[in-house]
């Protein structure tokens, strides 16, 4: 299952990535394996979503969330 | 001003440096640039309690040292390279104690290149607030170096930062956060052999960087290319492995320093706000309210101050006038400097106010959430979410809306939005389509509700938006993306607008704007006043002798013989031969020599226009006589066919030149200003004319 998958306020595990590039950026911001994530919000649109990971609030595209695979 | 000790503060974003930056220095700093760069430097001084002055460098907020952007790869060229000017004797990484974990990533890679640092740990009112317990001694005894609590908001702790400072090592006495040697450890080895480098982690990051940075040569950065190649260097993989190696450090000391209570894991008041203002159905009608009220006092508030601006330029020229002989200095000064300034200083209000929502919006962590929910719709058109902001500050004015982009970090975002916002229906244009609109569209309603004057308005206004967001989607196809495009943000807790730095920004954009657009105003309005003043060869001197006749002296009162003669000098002056020579291209158009003068004298600042028009069919006043204006354009016939100028297809076909023209000395200035290179406003004088000249045309010829 992909983070862009994960509903509304349930709690998922970081895993790996399947995007190298982007894992790098991510990581930085915290977001890395072993980390619990959990969606916070969905934008009025659909898209982006905001996410609590590491202790605050990232915000990040559904495309972006779908290469972040949870355990 | 003779500096003791260089202290550079570096931390991530939103973690109140800026407000530490403020309050170490006061208002004793100055905005310059990095040399060679566009990025503002921020420096300031500080007395320290020993009496030292040290310099403060404000470098860019950034999550780590690999930069995602210009402003932030200003960072590691200032730490690491200890040939730049300025580089720092210290370091100060400001650390948010709410929020630790992702924060100390950067605080390991800036102790890891052994420069003296020290950690000022900020917002410690916050994280007691939510019970977050932080054993501070134990804290700075892992990390190796001072750890102050501070609250820069409240200004706790700042004394005891400044003692730190004074008494901070001159060598780097931080422990090792990670191995650095061991991601790549040949590779390390043969750069810090070959360039006699000391650090293996400044070593490593030149292998990472060696293509962005400045400050090697060529030459090097092949050399280091070729070491990677003989190693097998990924650079990627590499950062992923030391990135996750820190967090392991990262985990390990901040389960020994420091205990957050289940209870911080509530909603927080941030997520409660955050479901109002980012509901699916409010969340974006009250953003619509919050844009509807800002542009509304942009022009409510700023009337009264542009008003008093503009009344008091008039009294100074008049008073000057009187004081100064006549002749054609005076002239120069009085009407073409001062009359330029003028020109530039009403629009301080407009500015100042636009830029103290902004800077509201930005503080409060709203600007953010209106990333969040526009940036679908902004993503299809080649914008991105933060676009939203200057394209509605463009109804007020392009230029602070184009100064405001730089919260874009996307290049190929921030330049389409900076190409577009001057197609949003600034103030400026409001004179002439009130102006002309009042000469054509009869003042009345249809279906009992619209006015058709109302409606035609607005139409120019809706008009104008779909144009911008046509013609950014015609860049997006044509601009090619320098970096790949992401939207990882974080959305910061909402905090209260600090006030006195809402305050601070409102002088400091005047400021800029003023010395900046300024300096081009001015020169341009000397040019346009020397050439509506002065004529070729002695057509001048025939026009008064001409008039000075008896046929007029006697029958005109001295009033109108003044008027006449101004208005066929005006037609004989270099702008009026300027006139004459453009007529065959903008006939098409259907506009004739004076309405050419008025085009080429309004390329300063559109509301020029009006004036122009005023000056050409010789009636006394501005803008404030426009009904008279309008009265002179109604009945003015083509002297050959006898009908009316201003027919319903010339007033839409000028309206549609102006909609579209970059006719704006401020918006070229500050499009230059903010992309530092001639091609940026070049491009977008040249789209937007031939957009004008075509739609004008089309205009015309569907309407004639």
């Amino acid at each position: 299952m992909t983070l862009s998958e994960l509903k509304q306020g349930a709690i998922g595990i970081v895993k790996e990535f399947t995007d190298l590039e982007m894992s790098v950026k991510l990581m930085e911001m915290g977001c890395l394996p072993g980390e619990q994530i959990t969606i916070a919000r969905v934008a009025p649109l659909g898209d982006p979503i905001a996410v609590n990971v590491s202790g605050y609030q990232l915000s990040l595209r559904k495309f972006e969330a779908s290469t972040i695979i949870l355990q | 001003m003779k500096t003791d000790l260089r202290v550079a503060l570096v931390g991530n974003p939103n973690t109140g440096k800026s407000t530490l930056f403020n309050t170490l220095t006061g208002l004793n700093q100055k905005i310059g640039n990095f040399p060679g760069v566009t990025v503002d430097k921020k420096t300031g001084y500080c007395t320290l309690p020993d009496g030292r002055t040290a310099e403060i460098i404000d470098l860019p907020g950034t999550y780590s040292l690999y930069p995602k952007s210009q402003d932030e790869s200003i960072v590691f060229s200032i730490l690491a390279d200890k040939s730049n000017p300025l580089t720092p004797d210290l370091v100060v990484v400001i650390l948010d104690a709410t929020n630790l974990k992702r924060n100390l990533l950067l605080y390991t890679q800036v102790a890891d290149l052994k420069i003296p640092v020290i950690v000022a740990l900020n917002m410690m009112d916050l994280a007691k607030k939510s019970n977050i317990s932080i054993n501070v001694h134990l804290f700075a005894k892992k990390l190796g170096v001072p750890v102050i609590p501070v609250a820069a908001r409240k200004g706790e702790g700042i004394d005891k930062l400044k003692e730190a400072i004074t008494f901070a090592n001159k060598i780097a006495l931080q422990e090792e956060s990670i191995d650095v040697e061991s991601i790549a450890p040949k590779l390390i080895a043969q750069i810090t052999k070959e360039f006699a480098i000391d650090n293996s982690y400044y070593a490593l990051q030149l292998a990472h960087q060696h293509e962005t940075i400045k400050f090697i040569t060529p030459t090097q950065s092949e050399r280091i290319e070729e070491i990677e190649k003989e190693f097998s260097f990924h650079s990627q993989k590499a950062q992923a492995a030391e990135t996750i190696a820190r967090y392991n450090f990262i985990n390990d000391l901040l389960y020994d320093t420091v205990k957050i209570p289940e209870t911080a894991k509530d909603e927080t008041l941030s997520n409660k706000i955050d479901k109002i203002l980012t509901h699916r159905v409010f969340g974006l009608f009250i953003f619509l309210g919050i844009l509807l009220f800002m542009f509304q006092s942009i022009f409510s508030w700023s009337a009264y101050p542009m008003e008093l601006i503009a009344d008091g330029f008039v009294w100074v020229q008049s008073a000057l006038h009187h004081l100064l002989p006549a002749g054609p200095l005076t002239g120069l000064v009085v009407d073409g400097v001062i009359g330029g300034l003028s020109g530039v200083m009403v629009f301080i209000p407009q500015i100042a106010i636009l830029f103290a929502f902004i800077s509201i919006l930005e503080d409060t962590g709203y600007m953010s959430r209106v990333t969040f929910m526009m940036d679908k719709l902004m993503r299809k058109v080649g914008l991105n979410g933060k676009s939203v902001v200057p394209l509605i500050g463009g109804f007020a004015c392009a230029v602070p809306s184009i100064m405001s982009t730089r919260t874009i970090e996307n290049w190929k975002d921030r330049m389409i939005t900076i190409m577009v916002t001057p197609l949003v229906t600034c103030s400026a244009r409001l004179p002439i389509y009130i102006l002309l609109i009042g000469l054509v569209v009869p003042n009345r309603n249809v279906w009992w509700l619209f006015n058709l004057q109302g409606l035609a308005l607005t139409g120019m206004y809706v008009f104008s938006l779909i144009s911008a967001v046509v013609v950014a989607f015609a860049f997006k196809l044509v601009l090619k993306g320098r970096e790949r495009g992401y939207f990882i943000m974080e959305l910061p807790v909402y905090r209260m607008p600090r006030w006195n730095n809402v305050a601070y920004s409102m002088y400091e954009r005047a400021k800029t704007f003023v010395l900046q657009a300024g300096k081009v105003i001015i020169a341009i309005s000397v040019i346009l006043w020397v050439l509506a003043s002065y004529g070729p060869g002695d057509r001048f001197a025939k026009i008064e002798k001409k008039y000075s006749q008896p046929q007029y002296a006697g029958y005109l009162s001295a009033d109108e013989l003044g008027r006449q003669i101004r208005s066929e000098k005006l037609e004989n002056s270099y702008a009026g031969v300027l006139g004459h020579a453009i007529e065959p291209v903008i006939k098409p158009l259907g506009f004739d020599w004076k309405i050419g003068i008025a085009l080429i004298t309004s390329f300063a600042a559109r509301e020029v226009f009006v004036g122009t028009m005023a000056t050409i069919y010789s009636v006394q006043g501005d803008a404030e006589n426009m009904e008279t204006v309008q009265h002179k354009m109604k009945v003015a016939k083509d002297p050959e066919t006898g009908r009316p100028v201003f027919s319903l297809a010339v007033a839409f076909s000028l309206m549609m030149f102006y909609a579209f023209a970059m006719q704006c000395a401020s918006t070229v200035a500050v499009v230059y200003r903010e992309t530092k290179n001639w091609r940026w406003p070049a491009i977008q004088f040249a789209y937007m004319t031939v957009l004008a000249y075509t739609a004008s045309f089309i205009a015309y010829t569907l309407l004639k």
